[in-house]
């Protein structure tokens, strides 16, 4: 019975991303069931580029971010867990803890006297904001693995290297995998508001409707960055869960783990 | 043998220069070598940087180097978290006032118009003072109640500061004199957007809760569908929501009349709202989940109904998790209520936005610093009472 649900789950994932597709591809299709939106004959489907490409550009933008984030965030949380950078430890936590108290926007915001308009400011705003998830999810994996299995592998005679490649990084994995998605679905919501910082993206179909009051333009710009956002988070999760299931560790995720868009 | 472990020793085992002090010099030190004040001959005229010396007068120069140079000795070399709290705390205080004393400084007598504003020397430097207080604070091992005393006493100097007039010539004080009324009414907006949400949350999501952990077939299917909302972005859902508010103001007999519209608060309202209703919902399942079996059949051996048992041990012994469910939402609605001026919802987005059309970076900076301490005061409150209400509980 579970596993029927999955199913569902995932044809309905698999219509929605075709649904999606074809949305993105042939828009002009649709512009029947957007019209009743608009009004004076105004444009239907968002015209000041297509669709398709503002949505790779999007996606791009949060990708480059996202991985630069993943790249960093892992590396300060391997460097504060190991002896050389454990001085780091309770400062690197606090700092984090307050830095997520920091809304996005104000990220996005506070970047563009520093970065100009464009990309530039959505990038950095992404990196950064990006960082702290990873960071605290991968501090989390790292120091709460279950110490007879770090014993057993130094028993073994593995070195610090060996360890933290062979045993403690993939016994994270699913924790790391889960701090990316958070990280990622931040991200496309911040992105979104990049448009005001005139960042190429999908918030621009949100803000061309709000400023021309066009209620079609609204709607499929926040219905494609909606869909967007539940399908690569649920891609993420799908991932998370196989590799927690095939490890056998299951870890519950910790009630105040949740966190959300921008 | 764990990396934890290790951790300990590791740190008495270093040489007596603190590594971590290496760090604030740096940044002490470098902030010097950037501008600390900018000057503008207009609000949105670029500027020209002014280093330490070329933006104070003589003493105050010297002042500040002092209370830095203090700073960084004893980040480098004490190791007693309460005097490197003190002296972070000073350089934080010498850091703030003499921005102000910059302002005054460079205030042009023939141009009303000039704005001075501290420029990135000032922020390096106040970055580094701050990891000092912080990196202090959390080796204090403050208890909840010092903690809020803390955050009112800091409240209590930055408003010391604007009130006296220390800081009137800086460029964001004379954006908020520009438009003070407008500044508190978004202020009112940006506070009913996040709390009044959440209140709303708290109302509706707490017997959600209670309902999805009594019935198990309810529990996945909500929580699965407000997963799916917290992860629509909220420029997204704000869009999406104007359609069906704006088909009801238009077409529900007095739902005009009530305040509900298309766009403004109405949309703003009821994104946060539902934005609000996971972490509520889920930690009122979580919190429930987590008493301990042994109590609740006490109780039950004592003879409570199923009612009193819920009100009188479990939601209790549930509280703890459950203003962590609140906070998390207080938090992050303080956040996305910035984002409700776009579509007209108000808050204190509007300057933020207004900003960024205008390329006005003191006006950007006016709409983003009050949401940031907002939601900073919020999270070491909240924490707090989530530590207090935890005492004494399995």
């Amino acid at each position: 019975m579970k596993r029927d649900m999955i199913r569902t789950g995932t044809i309905l994932r698999l219509l929605v991303f075709a649904a999606l597709l074809a949305f993105l591809l042939a828009p002009d299709r649709f512009a029947g069931l957007l019209a009743p939106l608009t009004n004076n004959g105004a444009p239907a489907i968002y015209n000041q580029g297509t669709l398709l490409d503002l949505t790779l550009s999007h996606l791009v933008t949060v990708g480059l971010s996202t991985v630069a984030a993943a790249i960093v965030a892992i590396g300060l949380a391997i460097f504060v867990t190991r002896p050389a950078g454990a001085e780091f430890l309770a400062l690197s936590r606090a700092i984090v803890n307050i830095g997520q108290t920091f809304p996005p926007v104000a990220v996005l915001a506070l970047s563009v006297p520093i970065m100009g308009f464009g990309e530039g400011p959505t990038r950095m705003a992404l990196f950064l904001y990006g960082l702290l998830p990873i960071f605290e999810n991968t501090l989390v994996g790292l120091s709460t693995l279950p110490p007879a299995v770090v014993e057993t592998a130094s028993a073994m005679g593995m070195t610090g290297r060996q360890r933290l490649l062979k045993v403690e990084l993939p016994l994270a994995m699913p924790l790391i995998i889960e701090g990316i998605r958070l990280s990622a679905v931040i991200g496309l919501a911040t992105a979104t508001i990049g448009s005001t910082v005139a960042a190429k993206g999908l918030g621009e179909v949100i803000v061309a409707g709000l400023l021309s009051n066009n209620l079609a333009f609204i709607v499929q710009g926040g219905v494609i960055t909606g869909v967007l956002a539940v399908l690569i988070s649920d891609g993420f999760e799908a991932v998370a869960h196989r590799m927690a299931k095939r490890r056998g560790a299951t870890r519950q995720a910790d009630p105040d783990g949740q966190q959300s868009g921008a | 043998m764990t990396t934890l472990a290790d951790a300990g020793t590791g740190r008495a085992a270093t040489s007596r220069i603190d590594r971590f002090g290496v760090v604030i010099a740096i940044f002490l030190i470098g902030a010097l070598a950037l501008p600390f004040a900018t000057l503008r001959a207009t609000r949105i005229a670029s500027g020209t940087g002014l280093r330490l010396f070329e933006a104070l007068p003589v003493t105050v120069t010297a002042t500040v180097l002092v209370v830095l140079a203090a700073a960084i000795g004893v980040a480098l070399s004490s190791r007693r978290p309460a005097v490197r709290l003190a002296l972070g705390a000073l350089a934080l205080a010498a850091l703030a006032l003499a921005a102000g004393a910059a302002g005054a400084h460079l205030m042009p007598d023939d141009n009303p118009y000039a704005r001075i504003a501290p420029a990135s020397g000032f922020w390096v430097a106040l970055f580094g003072a701050s990891m000092l207080v912080t990196d202090a604070s959390v080796r204090l091992k403050l208890g909840p109640a010092g903690r809020i005393v803390a955050l009112a006493v800091t409240a209590a100097l930055i408003a010391g500061l604007f009130a006296s007039g220390a800081w009137s010539h800086l460029s964001i004080v004379a954006e908020y004199r520009n438009r003070a009324d407008v500044f508190w009414r978004e202020a009112i907006n940006h506070v009913i957007l996040a709390a009044g949400s959440l209140a709303a949350a708290i109302a509706i999501g707490l017997p959600l809760g209670i309902l999805a952990y009594e019935v198990r077939a309810v529990r996945d299917p909500l929580i699965n569908v407000l997963n799916i909302v917290q992860t629509i972005p909220s420029m997204a859902l704000f869009g999406i929501l104007i359609a069906p508010l704006g088909w009801i103001a238009m077409n529900v007999p007095g739902a005009h009349a009530i305040g509900i519209r298309g766009i403004g608060m109405a949309p703003a309202f009821l994104a946060l709202f539902l934005y609000s209703l996971l972490p509520m919902v889920a930690n009122t399942v979580v919190g429930l989940n987590g008493v301990s079996r042994a109590v609740v059949d006490a109780a039950r051996g004592m003879g409570l109904t199923g009612r009193q048992r819920l009100f009188q041990v479990e939601m209790p012994l549930a509280l703890p998790v459950l203003l962590t469910g609140i906070r998390i939402a207080l938090v992050q609605n303080i956040g996305l209520a910035t984002v409700a001026a776009l579509i007209g919802g108000g808050g204190f987005g509007v300057f933020l936005f207004q900003g960024l059309g205008q390329t006005a970076t003191d006006l950007i900076l006016l709409g983003a610093l009050p949401p940031v301490a907002l939601a900073f005061a919020a999270a070491v409150v909240l924490d707090a009472v989530i530590e207090i209400s935890g005492r004494g509980k399995a």
